[in-house]
């Protein structure tokens, strides 16, 4: 199948039977390991750690009822996660959706006001006023966690838009899962993101479930790059449990929007280890499946890599998962010892204006 | 004071603001060449090119979104939705993102897009394009309504929505666009928050906003006849709004008729009926009276279209049976 105008690349070993199969395959980029990127290399593996033992944490904080609301985790995909982030530029925009710590972690946001979000605090990215799907933070261009399935589509295709309107090189760059893919916004989106050839990436994080229903379920294409031939888009499929398939897919795409103005939907085939949210316990997959999965592990399959070649050893791989373990504890005290939000903050920033127009607005 | 049209007030506004600021853009279905369903648009797209005013497919939601996207990013997009009837599509978009996302974010990025688009009833259009949804927007916090019923207001006021950081909606009326009437030569704004006294009287308070203004006016002006005095309250703005210039006029007529073309039942003339009682109770002669469209799918023939609106008449009956008996003929 050829998929015009932009030639698509389609990772051949990932087959659609096989992603969902989840068998290992041999790493692309390989070649990737070399020395000279030692220091960026072990960046990405510490931060895929940080991903796995904050959520890990935030899980904790859950179930001690530090963290009220929905909660749902980036364990499984922190390649996915890493990986996209990892070959955007600073001045580069993302729209997220609600499974999002890890994308505003990577992104540099920091831990602690993530955790203080989570905890509906007011030192939290979002000031108490988001929670876990709706971390924001303008500095890092990381704009926002979004709690309706596609919603935010349209916004990073209007982002897109004043790229190219504003002359400027930065790229936007939409998450969102295999789900969204079902949905009308998604293909509002696709179309005129293509038409008017804004410089988009569409990541779809293909965790091979919508809540509790396989892709399968959901759609007659499972494959769900195939779904951009119908805008006549560039699309590619990748291996989402490996970071440096995912970089350099995610690479091509950024490449494709910064310098053709062109988008790309690229899709990261991927697992979640936990339920869809903290109150799923995902009673949809048989044990053998997830425990299928967890052998494929994104940061043990990394961690070998890294060992392999040399850029890393035993010793250097306690050193990161004790100073990510000091970093999350950290964040955890933050978040904990922060206050919450004055009462009298309650009905702030509802409208963006000054003192004296609030007094015309009122609540 | 030049005498022109709800339709080239609108258009004026438009201009002069891209003129202003290089960072307002339009875009909407079939708003260039085309100049717009309603030719509010006609002649931009020369003036401005295609960058600037920017055709789209029949995407509402991508639309609204794509408007709410390139506002989060620094640009001053004018949507435009053909007409209110198919913003349902993208209610999504607008209650959900534009509302919600000064607040949820913790006031990191203002939203300053503006939604423009015609609602109304009375061409025959039928069930699904006769609608009035103007409620359903100014029920949420953190958006802007506003509901221009003159020449005058429809162009201060876009001008206002324009300049505003935050999402408004605002809404004009498929039978204001060739209504006519004085609007200044220079360069002003019409601030939102505030109503206006469309016209003054003694004896009853009549509320409405957009095309019903034009309505109270003309009940207004039979009353006049029969020497009933009517103080006639534009509100101008339903989020922010302005609840004390018709408190204010209530307590002075000691009775009000609110008049809406939206349905009578949870409408925008409940919520002024019931702070209009909260405001001056004490002062009220007579329960406050609503005169609405009736509740049902607008229908095409025309004399049941024209028994289901709201008419210059009723608001005179309406009137007349609330009023003391010495004003009854």
């Amino acid at each position: 199948m050829v998929m015009k105008p932009a030639e698509p690349r389609r990772a051949p070993e990932l087959s659609a039977e096989s992603a969902v199969g989840g068998s290992a395959q041999s790493p692309p980029g390989a070649g990737f390991l070399t020395p000279d990127r030692q220091a960026q290399l072990l960046h990405w593996y510490e931060q895929m750690v940080l991903i796995r033992q904050f959520e890990e944490a935030a899980a904790e904080m859950y179930t001690r009822a530090k963290i009220g609301g929905y909660l749902h985790l980036n364990i499984g995909e922190e390649a996915t996660v890493v990986g996209s982030m990892g070959a955007l530029a600073p001045q580069d925009y993302v729209f997220s959706n609600y499974r999002e710590h890890g994308h505003a972690i990577v992104r540099g946001v920091s831990p602690r006001a993530v955790m203080a979000e989570l905890f509906g605090k007011a030192t939290g990215t979002s000031k108490g006023r988001g929670g876990s799907m709706h971390i924001f933070d303008v500095e890092k261009r990381f704009l926002g966690g979004y709690g309706i399935v596609g919603g935010a589509l349209p916004l990073a295709v209007g982002a897109g838009f004043a790229m190219t309107y504003q002359s400027s090189d930065a790229i936007v760059m939409s998450v969102f899962g295999d789900g969204s893919t079902n949905i009308g916004a998604f293909h509002e989106s696709l179309n005129m993101a293509e038409l008017w050839k804004t410089p988009v990436v569409f990541l779809c994080v293909n965790n091979l479930y919508a809540m509790g229903k396989s892709v399968a379920e959901e759609t007659p294409v499972t494959e769900i790059w195939r779904k951009a031939c119908a805008y006549d888009m560039a699309a590619e499929r990748v291996d989402g449990m490996d970071l440096l398939a995912v970089y350099e897919a995610t690479t091509r795409a950024a490449d494709r929007a910064r310098q053709d103005r062109r988008p790309t939907l690229l899709e990261a085939v991927t697992y979640r280890y936990r339920g869809h949210s903290m109150a799923d316990a995902g009673t949809y997959r048989t044990a053998e499946e997830v425990e299928h999965w967890r052998r494929r592990d994104p940061i043990v399959t990394f961690r070998g890599k890294l060992i392999s070649v040399g850029l890393i050893d035993e010793a250097g791989v306690d050193e990161i998962d004790k100073r990510v373990e000091e970093i999350v504890t950290d964040a955890v005290e933050f978040a904990d010892q922060s206050p919450f939000p004055d009462l009298s903050t309650l009905y702030d920033f509802i409208y963006c204006e000054s003192a004296e127009e609030r007094e015309v607005t009122g609540g | 004071m030049a005498k022109i049209t709800y339709r080239e007030a609108l258009r004026q506004a438009l201009r002069e603001e891209m003129q202003r600021d290089p960072s307002v853009f339009l875009l909407g279905e079939d708003i260039a060449q085309f100049g717009g369903a309603y030719k509010v648009t006609q002649g931009l797209y020369d003036e401005f090119g295609p960058e600037r005013v920017k055709d789209t497919p029949i995407s509402e939601e991508a639309i609204v979104g794509a408007g709410i996207g390139a506002a989060m990013v620094g640009l001053r997009p004018v949507a435009e939705i053909m007409t209110i009837n198919f913003i349902l599509v993208a209610i999504d978009q607008i209650i959900n993102n534009a509302a919600k996302i000064s607040y949820m974010f913790g006031g990191q990025v203002c939203v300053p897009v503006v939604i423009r688009t015609p609602q109304g009833a009375g061409h025959q259009l039928g069930a699904q394009h006769s609608q009035n949804f103007d409620v359903y927007f100014a029920y949420v916090p953190g958006l802007k309504v506003v509901c221009p019923a003159t020449p005058a207001d429809a162009k201060g006021m876009l001008k206002t929505a324009i300049r505003d950081n935050n999402p408004v909606l605002f809404i004009e009326n498929l039978a204001l666009y060739n209504t006519v009437g004085e609007v200044p030569e220079e360069e002003y704004l019409v601030p939102f928050g505030k109503a206006r006294i469309a016209r003054e009287g003694r004896d009853i308070t009549i509320v409405a906003h957009s095309r019903m203004v034009l309505t109270a006016m003309e009940a207004a002006d039979k009353l006049a006849k029969e020497g009933i005095e009517a103080e006639v309250v534009d509100l101008r703005t339903l989020r922010p709004l302005d609840i004390q210039t018709p408190a204010e006029s209530v307590r002075k007529t000691t009775r009000a008729i609110v008049v809406g073309e939206d349905w009578r039942s949870y409408g925008v003339s409940a919520e002024i009926a019931a702070t209009l009682q909260e405001e001056a109770f004490d002062y009220l002669d007579a329960p406050i009276a609503r005169v609405n469209t009736a509740g049902i799918p607008m229908p095409y023939s025309k004399p049941l279209e024209s028994a289901a609106l709201p008419h210059a008449d009723k608001i005179v009956a309406t009137a007349k049976a609330m009023l003391p008996r010495r004003f009854r003929k």
